[in-house]
């Protein structure tokens, strides 16, 4: 897409007039279903309510905190996986379509693992312990296939164009589902039964303690991960090789290992975020990564490919706005069936985002030159 | 040529005796990109104290010659020896470690970065943490401006204040011999002066520098020494004085370089 920047001044086109004409209508329908939900908080027999939406029902405080905080867990999880697709985007320049399949396998190391755990009883009589337990096989196993997926799928590809890898990457992401069928199956396999305090509403806030416990784990992963970006010289070496590959291999950064670690990094945010699914909803299957894999891709677009932050504020972006965003801005408008909405209610906030703002929330204008 | 190297201008900080061997040397190197002959059969001497300049248009084959100096580029035959130790095989890094160091042309910063973060890049392969202090210590004695932006984002700074940062960031490699890729290159007239006032300063101090060049005159006005080349071969190796004296170099070459 051309930047707007080098648009301006030149004369505008039908389909300049036809993206306007989009973003004030994306504009407006949200604008309208918000108010028409407002109005019916307020009184449920308010005319303009009545008129978006005769069979308006309204949310409860209680159902609408409730869908936020689903939606803060779920984005939570989106914005750890959003982790592997930025970073790997901002030292290869590409996008890693497989990175999906690294959080199932995350997902599916867990299962094996925690099952294991409570055939052995460790799982009833140490919960948390063994939680730590699959984590770190989970985090070791997924950096290792994300490292694996590298230097086979990836490394081989190095200076070709851009569009190689990524077409190479949706092959990894078909390998990788397939052998998880011939090894474990194809059908839904599930996690051990969690403790009570996981399931159960808490007196604090009203929230799950398993939303609590994923909530939690995605912050710290996400400090330790900005840590060791930010403020290690490993981390530093991955910001360098970044924005100029042949600079700071003058500056004696071996690029190669670089962009290993940069992968192991993202394959461990995966492997985080594949625990914490199963945590919540106890059951995985060979497919599990294709749509959150998906949904955290566009939440990386959404907040700015490339940008650590923005990962994170995309992921939260997009959860919440699929978990929320039915029932507060289309049902109020009168839309049918909204809870199956989730998905398209996900990928319409990708659109609306790149029409407002084609570089993302926090993006900064992409570097013109083709990097590989 | 190592045989009669003239000897280095005065105020130089090394002393050459007549037998002492040359710092970095390229013995009879060819390359190639594909079916070009990018350099063909180029000898060149840099010694301990020197401020030498290579000199050419474009397509000479000047980044050529860094490019095999740094490991970037492999000779297809001859030899590139580092302090007398041929390092044909050798990975950038190791040569970076053992003392060559290049500021690139248009400074390539890691704008992204802070200045802090710049200079640090710089002393990535070194681990004597105090001396790493210290350097950055003199880095700041030299250009005290880049202290003071030191906790901003480098792409925020002007275009000298980048060429401080640049040079500060390969001074902190602790090098032996530093390449300049053309640091006349996409600065404004006033901004190339000050980047010779810059290289002949940290020549001052001490430091070996070998220069590429397409400004000649301005190359020459600071340097001991240097080589023309031309397509991929050296046409002329003389003092800079007699160089800048020389018909073929003011008829061929300084007519489309002087600026």
């Amino acid at each position: 897409m051309v930047p707007r920047t080098l648009r301006r001044g030149t004369p505008r086109t039908g389909v300049d007039w036809f993206l306007t004409f989009l973003r004030v209508s994306a504009l407006t329908v949200v604008a309208l279903g918000l108010l028409a939900f407002i109005a019916q908080e307020i009184d449920s027999d308010n005319p303009f309510a009545r008129w978006a939406n005769p069979d308006a029902t309204g949310l409860t405080g209680e159902q609408f905190w409730g869908l936020v905080v689903s939606g803060v867990s779920q984005g939570a999880m989106y914005g750890l996986i959003a982790l592997g697709y930025s970073m790997v985007y901002g030292v290869l320049g590409f996008i890693n379509f497989a990175h999906g399949e690294v959080f199932m396998v995350g997902a599916m190391t867990g299962m094996i693992t925690s099952n294991k755990l409570a055939d052995a009883g460790m799982w009833e009589s140490n919960f948390i312990g063994s939680l730590v337990l699959i984590v770190v096989v989970s985090v070791i196993v997924c950096s290792l296939t994300a490292v694996i997926m590298e230097r086979v799928a990836y490394r081989p590809l190095r200076g070709q164009p851009r569009l190689i890898p990524l077409i190479t990457s949706i092959g990894v992401s078909f390998f990788i589902q397939n052998a998880s069928i011939v090894l474990l199956g194809p059908a839904a396999k599930a996690y051990p039964d969690v403790p009570d305090w996981v399931k159960t509403k808490h007196t604090f806030l009203q929230i799950e303690g398993s939303r609590i416990l994923v909530i939690l784990v995605a912050a710290a992963s996400m400090i330790c991960l900005w840590y060791v970006v930010e403020r290690t010289k490993s981390g530093r070496a991955m910001r360098a090789v970044a924005e100029d590959s042949e600079i700071a291999a003058l500056m004696g950064i071996d690029v190669n290992r670089t962009i290993v670690k940069v992968f192991a990094l993202g394959g461990a945010m995966a492997g985080m975020a594949g625990i914490l699914w199963g945590i919540l909803f106890r059951s995985v299957i060979h497919s599990t990564g294709f749509l959150p894999g998906i949904k955290a891709f566009s939440a990386a677009v959404v907040g700015g490919i490339g940008h650590l932050g923005g990962a994170m504020t995309g992921g939260l972006t997009i959860g919440v706005a699929e978990s929320v965003g039915p029932l507060v801005i289309l049902e109020p408008l009168g839309v049918s069936g909204v809870s199956q909405l989730r998905d398209a209610v996900a990928f319409a906030v990708l659109i609306g985002v790149l029409l407002l703002r084609p570089s993302g929330i926090f993006g900064e204008r992409l570097p013109a030159e083709d990097r590989t | 040529m190592s045989t009669e190297h003239p000897d280095p201008a005065a105020g130089v900080g090394g002393e050459v005796a007549g037998g002492a061997a040359p710092l970095l040397e390229m013995r009879s190197v060819n390359a190639h990109y594909g079916a070009v002959h990018a350099l063909a059969d180029v000898n060149l001497a840099i010694y301990q104290g020197e401020l030498v300049c290579l000199l050419g248009g474009n397509a000479s084959g000047k980044s050529t010659t860094l490019k095999t100096l740094l490991g970037m580029l492999k000779p297809t035959s001859g030899e590139v020896v580092l302090d007398g130790e041929v390092v044909n095989d050798k990975p950038t890094s190791y040569r970076v470690a053992r003392g060559v160091t290049m500021v690139p042309e248009n400074r390539r910063l890691f704008k992204r970065l802070t200045v802090r973060e710049n200079l640090d890049l710089g002393a990535y392969l070194r681990t004597d943490s105090q001396q790493i202090a210290a350097d950055m210590e003199r880095v700041f004695e030299l250009f005290p401006r880049v202290k003071e932006r030191l906790n901003q984002k480098s792409g925020t700074l002007s275009g000298g204040e980048q060429q401080m940062v640049a040079i500060g960031r390969a001074l902190m490699a602790a090098p032996r011999v530093l390449l300049m890729d053309e640091p006349s290159m996409g600065l404004a007239p006033a901004l190339v002066q000050q980047n010779f006032e810059l290289i002949s300063q940290i020549h001052e101090a001490g430091l070996t520098v070998f220069m590429v060049e397409q400004n000649a005159n301005m190359a020459l006005s600071i340097a001991d020494r240097g080589w023309v080349l031309q397509t991929g071969r050296v046409v002329l190796d003389d003092t800079a004085e007699k160089l800048l004296a020389h018909p073929d170099l003011q008829a061929s070459y300084l007519g489309t370089a002087e600026q």
